[in-house]
């Protein structure tokens, strides 16, 4: 184990129902540096952030989070070491019943003994930087799915956490937005040295801030290098998803029973 | 005969399958109730829940309360007043809302008003990934959610029960004395002397403890264990309904025949 591996995922094999989402993959979150997921929809990039997060337990393999293997630790540990780890959720997942202000404010409530004034500089900070300081007193429901979105991430960086894990950060956000979530997430990860996992299918947003990129499709890690490695790789199907070409060997079409299987033997 | 084997298979299967969501609702009892949080939030979170469940369903548990006590006065006047001995209005009308009515009525209604609105609450924050994005911030949404809801539901239920007693048997009043115009001090006085409080007000204190165990225990279960989308909501705010009720009419059979079987 290295101390610049915060995540260390060896061996991990995960099925839902009798779909094998991964199989045998091996991956490795370095610290500080900002890890993207690259893969087509419905591969797992999502379930891999809740494996990492400890929601989901690996039908094989082990996950190991700044030295804790995910699958020796207490219950209670694991909550301990979730509030060291912030996620932006795709769906946002914001609390219906809590105003905004009070949703960014929840994990400092609950995990801080901070008086009033503090938190309320703090999440005014928090707003600031994702540019919803006027939406506070606003409800969730009153709220667009991209400003939704923005406020979750208030949210997840309310601790100043070790890692943060971004599911989807650019997807329905206009292009002004998307720009300065690009430059947030870079001045998170370089002033405060957070570890961050990047789940994004914007290739040129991705490419412009990433230290290195995994590419997963059907079970397996496809290809992985830094962005401009990975845009000047010869593969077919590497050459296909960064260049967003329609034909090729990544399969468009969520695979029939049938079908998946020979297509996770044709990239064995 | 095949057909036959498969009906066998799929009883197995149905079995197997509630015994597994017996196992999971203990374990969502003992997870969220081992360990309670933090005294000083616990009390804010309990007030708020509290409030949602008990003093929300305060209307119409005094609406019926006061109805069902009227009816009681207008037939047990009718039989009664055939053997000449409506003085007996108010043992009667005490004793059957202190014992059954009382603690039944009460929890049914609790199961439709509160009850099915935990449940699709906690469904709804499941399906919205709520309940996720709360573990992920390191905050357990047994203790958070879960926990203050159960403890809410077990108080609420037996002091919504106590106020639809007192309201029902004031109901009966309202019709036997002042309307049909039974004697007022026979009334009280005969309800006095025979209604024993260990043997009919504690035991329906108890039924009523029971009950709001159970309601409360089975809405939050069904919401926490429904699946993650709307339909899987509506169906568990259903079972909801539909299993507590059923409970609550089975423990109310039980429960009474173990008070006051042997009389
Ligand atoms: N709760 C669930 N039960 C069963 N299967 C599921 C569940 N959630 C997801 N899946 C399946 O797991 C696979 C991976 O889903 P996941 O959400 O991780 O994809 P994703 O890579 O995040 O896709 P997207 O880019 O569209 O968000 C999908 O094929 C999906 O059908
Ligand atoms: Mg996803």
């Amino acid at each position: 184990m290295f101390k610049d591996h915060f995540v260390e995922i060896r061996h991990l094999s995960f099925k839902r129902e009798d779909k094998l989402i991964f199989n045998d993959v091996d991956l490795t979150i370095n610290r500080g540096k900002i890890t993207a997921i690259m893969g087509p929809s419905g591969t797992g990039k999502t379930t891999l952030l809740k494996l990492i997060g400890g929601q989901l337990k690996p039908d094989q393999g082990e996950i190991t989070i700044d030295g804790n293997n995910l699958s020796n630790i207490s219950r209670t540990q694991l909550f301990k070491l979730r509030e060291r780890i912030g996620m932006l959720f795709q769906s946002g997942a914001l609390f219906s019943d809590l105003t905004v202000f009070e949703n960014v404010a929840f994990p400092m409530r609950e995990h801080t003994q901070l008086p009033n004034d503090i938190i309320n500089d703090l999440v005014s900070m928090k707003l600031q930087a994702v540019g919803l300081r006027g939406a506070k007193d606003l409800m969730p429901s009153e709220l667009s799915g991209g400003m939704a979105r923005r406020v979750a991430l208030a949210r997840a960086i309310a601790l100043d956490p070790d890692m943060i894990m971004y599911d989807e950060p650019f997807t329905g956000q206009d292009p002004i937005t998307k720009g300065v979530l690009v430059k947030l997430i870079k001045l998170l990860n370089d002033s405060l040295n957070i570890t961050s996992i990047l789940v994004s299918h914007d290739v040129q947003e991705t490419c412009s801030i990433a230290d290195f990129i995994y590419l997963i499709a059907n079970g397996k890690v496809i290809g992985s290098g830094t962005p401009s490695e990975l845009m000047n790789n010869p593969s077919l199907q590497i050459r296909q998803f960064m260049q967003g070409l329609p034909d090729g060997p990544v399969p468009f079409h969520y695979p029939t029973q049938q079908s998946y299987h020979e297509a996770m033997l044709h990239h064995e | 005969m095949n057909n036959f084997l498969m009906q066998l298979n799929q009883f197995r299967n149905n079995i197997t399958e509630s015994l597994a969501a017996i196992g999971r609702a203990a374990l969502l009892l003992i997870q969220s109730l081992w360990f309670i949080p933090d005294s000083k939030k616990i009390i804010s979170l309990l007030i708020k829940q509290i409030y949602q469940e008990g003093v929300l369903s305060l209307l119409i548990i005094v609406l019926s309360g006061l109805f069902i006590g009227m009816v009681i006065g207008l037939e047990g006047y009718n039989v009664l007043s055939g053997f000449g001995s409506e003085s007996a209005l108010g043992q009667m009308i005490a004793l059957s809302i202190l014992r059954e009515l009382g603690p039944v009525v009460a929890a049914l209604l609790f199961a439709g008003r509160a009850g099915s609105a935990l449940t699709a609450e906690i469904g709804h924050m499941k399906t919205t990934e709520q309940l996720a994005s709360m573990e992920m911030m390191g905050v357990d949404p047994l203790r958070r959610i879960i926990a203050p809801r159960l403890l809410a539901g077990f108080i609420s239920l037996p002091i919504l029960t106590m106020i639809f007693s007192v309201v029902g048997i004031w109901g009966g009043y309202l019709v036997g004395v002042r309307w049909l115009g039974v004697y007022e001090g026979s009334f009280w006085s005969n309800m006095q002397a025979s209604v024993e409080f260990g043997e009919d007000v504690f035991n329906g204190i108890i039924k009523s403890l029971v009950f709001g165990f159970i309601v409360t225990w089975i809405a939050v279960f069904q919401g926490y264990d429904s699946k993650p989308t709307s339909l899987g909501i509506s169906n568990a705010t259903t079972k909801t309904v539909v299993f507590s009720s059923l409970a609550i009419l089975a423990m109310d059979f039980i429960l009474t025949a173990l008070m006051f079987g042997d009389h």
